[in-house]
């Protein structure tokens, strides 16, 4: 394989898109919502159960591609014990990761292992494979009812990534 | 009409072909020595867009350079000669459908649009509360979304024609929905999503047993197969420029002139007009009264030079080739283990639709690109196809007559290199 497909295809994110964690319905969920990109199809439920400020337990469901697996996998692990500003932290930050932007306010919890999603920015048409997850986690934070779309113009869409027409940094 | 006929490029009639010699033809496409991620490109994308020979390309400037004007309008020596153009774009369509008169060619920005077009006149004045839209379980967005549109406004009901799990219509299905309340088919000729041949013929026949018009979405097939509207007897027949090596921004709808006579127009403004006055505005003819505005000039000139470059070809070529690679890449692609071949019709054209176990097709379509491969992933405009296989996407290989047998082996290659790493 290539060293840049490589980039992309982390083997922890192959690891997670292959065996998801937290791939189930949380029956103590207080929260949920559900994802979906009507480019490819991909739907997924994210479930959140909170007590008070504090994320004790999150989980998902849907079919997605490896990236938007692995993304939704890695997300369920990281949010577990933070609190809504914490998760809110780190949504600004993946997002700032994987379009290369640096709207994310300093401090709060770092990315960690999350960093393995920093290849995405070089394929600007999988970006919103690996924010549905967390667009749709922050929906459920949210307590909104609808269905997050990556191509709505809502409030929590991605709507100030770049589009998918902005060509690969790497062509040659 | 023999007059007519006796132009027609058939390939019973057309002189001997030169051998097909597909490295010559990739010379004239410029875009096919492209390279990609390091990788020469093998485009493999051709249902979604076809790439342009240097003709279209030369045809447009040509236009620009050296005789552009508006057309229909001035007196001068410009738009006399830019007019002079356009209509003769209009009888190498013609010729292309192998329609009766020029006049029922019109002009629009693709088959998007010349479904629109009959779904908001003949649709309009013919359908109405209760009454019913036939279409297929085959279609594009495209030939769904305007007929649903018109249902909706007009309280009538959409019913669609199922397919099996080749992915062929099932006449028998199709013939039993067509009722009393039926007010028009609207079928594809080639599935986009699964390459699926229709028997049209036989469709118009059963439907006009039951006094009911046809309409033919034929993007996808215009590029592949000899396409004869008077042979086919249907009464509206769609493609799309793009589709067949010409530019974006220009399609074609054909009638049948006698209901294009009958049809309220569809845009109003400029060259759709004989006279107007405040009190009264009288029509123009036909083909003029559906093409409102100043048109997709260079659109047009380019598809002519697309035309001419098939012709030049020959469409019976053409489709010897496509099926050669058609036949190499199903059995190739269908004997890697794991994948599974969506849409195997026993009639198909160029298309071939996957899934690979395990991974998801965007995550096979980035490998591949990687690799220099350009396939579609996703629904392909076609949700209730995916729907009926219960998959949410496929990738899809469609082909052209300037891919090579070689090409096959690097999409084989690229599905190796997915297994691998998804393994």
């Amino acid at each position: 394989m290539s060293s840049d497909l490589r980039d992309l295809y982390q083997e922890m994110i192959l690891d997670h898109g292959k065996r998801p964690r937290n791939f189930r319905a949380l029956a103590k969920a207080n929260r949920r919502a559900e994802g979906y990109n009507p480019l490819c199809g991909d739907r997924e439920t994210v479930y959140l159960e909170v007590e008070g400020d504090r994320v004790v337990d999150a989980a998902f469901e849907g079919a997605g591609c490896a990236i938007s697996t692995a993304s939704a996998s890695m997300m369920t692990e990281a949010l577990k014990g933070k609190s809504r500003e914490e998760a809110e932290t780190l949504f600004e930050k993946f997002r700032d990761l994987i379009t290369g932007e640096t709207k994310a306010a300093a401090g709060g919890p770092p990315l960690g292992k999350l960093e393995v999603f920093s290849g995405v920015r070089e394929y600007p048409v999988r970006i919103k494979c690996a924010t549905l997850p967390w667009h749709t986690m922050r929906s459920a934070l949210h307590g909104d009812a609808a269905v997050i779309s990556t191509e709505d113009g809502a409030e929590a869409s991605p709507k100030d990534e770049p589009r998918p027409t902005t060509p690969p940094a790497k062509v040659c | 009409m023999s007059s007519v006929r006796a132009v027609r490029p058939t390939p019973s009639t057309a002189p001997p072909a030169p051998s097909f010699d597909v490295q010559r033809i990739r010379r004239d496409f410029p875009i096919l020595s492209q390279k990609v991620h390091g990788m020469p490109l093998v485009y493999l994308d051709n249902a979604a867009t076809t790439q342009k020979p240097i003709s279209v390309i030369e045809a447009e400037r040509d236009l620009y350079e050296r005789f552009y004007a508006n057309i229909h309008r001035g007196v001068h020596w410009l738009s006399v000669e830019s007019t002079e153009a356009y209509e003769r774009v209009r009888e190498t369509v013609r010729c292309l459908l192998h329609a009766a008169e020029a006049r029922e060619i019109v002009f629009t920005r693709g088959t998007t649009e010349a479904i629109n077009l009959v779904a908001a006149t003949y649709g309009r004045t013919h359908v109405g509360a209760g009454d019913e839209v036939l279409i297929t379980a085959l279609e594009h967005h495209s030939n769904i979304v305007p007929w649903q549109m018109l249902c909706e406004e007009k309280g009538a009901k959409l019913k669609v024609a199922p397919i099996d799990l080749r992915g062929e219509l099932i006449l028998e299905e199709l013939e039993r929905l067509l009722s009393d309340r039926t007010k028009i088919v609207a079928v594809s000729h080639v599935s986009n999503a699964l390459g699926t041949v229709n028997p049209i013929g036989e469709i118009v026949r059963l439907a006009h047993a039951k006094g009911i018009p046809v309409l033919v979405d034929g993007a996808q097939a215009a590029p592949h197969l000899e396409v004869d509207v008077q042979a086919l007897d249907c009464d509206f027949y769609a493609i799309s420029g793009h589709k067949i090596y010409g530019p974006t921004g220009v399609g074609v709808l054909y009638g049948k002139a006698q209901l294009l006579d009958a049809m309220p127009p569809y845009q109003g403004g400029g060259d759709m007009i004989s006279s107007v006055t405040f009190e009264k505005t009288t029509y123009n003819v036909l083909p003029y009264k559906f093409e409102a505005g100043t048109p997709n000039i260079a659109g047009g000139i380019g598809l002519k030079a697309a035309i001419d470059y098939v012709h030049g070809i020959g469409l019976s070529q053409i489709r010897r080739h496509e099926e050669g690679l058609l036949a190499l890449a199903t059995e190739k692609v269908g004997a890697i283990s794991g994948v599974r071949l969506i849409g195997t019709a026993r009639e198909k054209a160029a298309v071939l639709s996957f899934t690979v176990e395990g991974v998801h097709p965007h995550d096979v379509g980035t490998v591949l690109d990687r690799q220099g491969v350009a396939v579609r992933t996703g629904h392909h405009c076609a949700q209730p196809v995916m729907d009926f296989f219960k998959v949410p996407a496929t990738a899809r290989a469609s082909f052209a007559f300037y891919n090579t047998p070689e090409e096959v082996e690097a999409l084989v290659a690229g599905l190796h290199e997915v297994k691998r790493m998804f393994a």
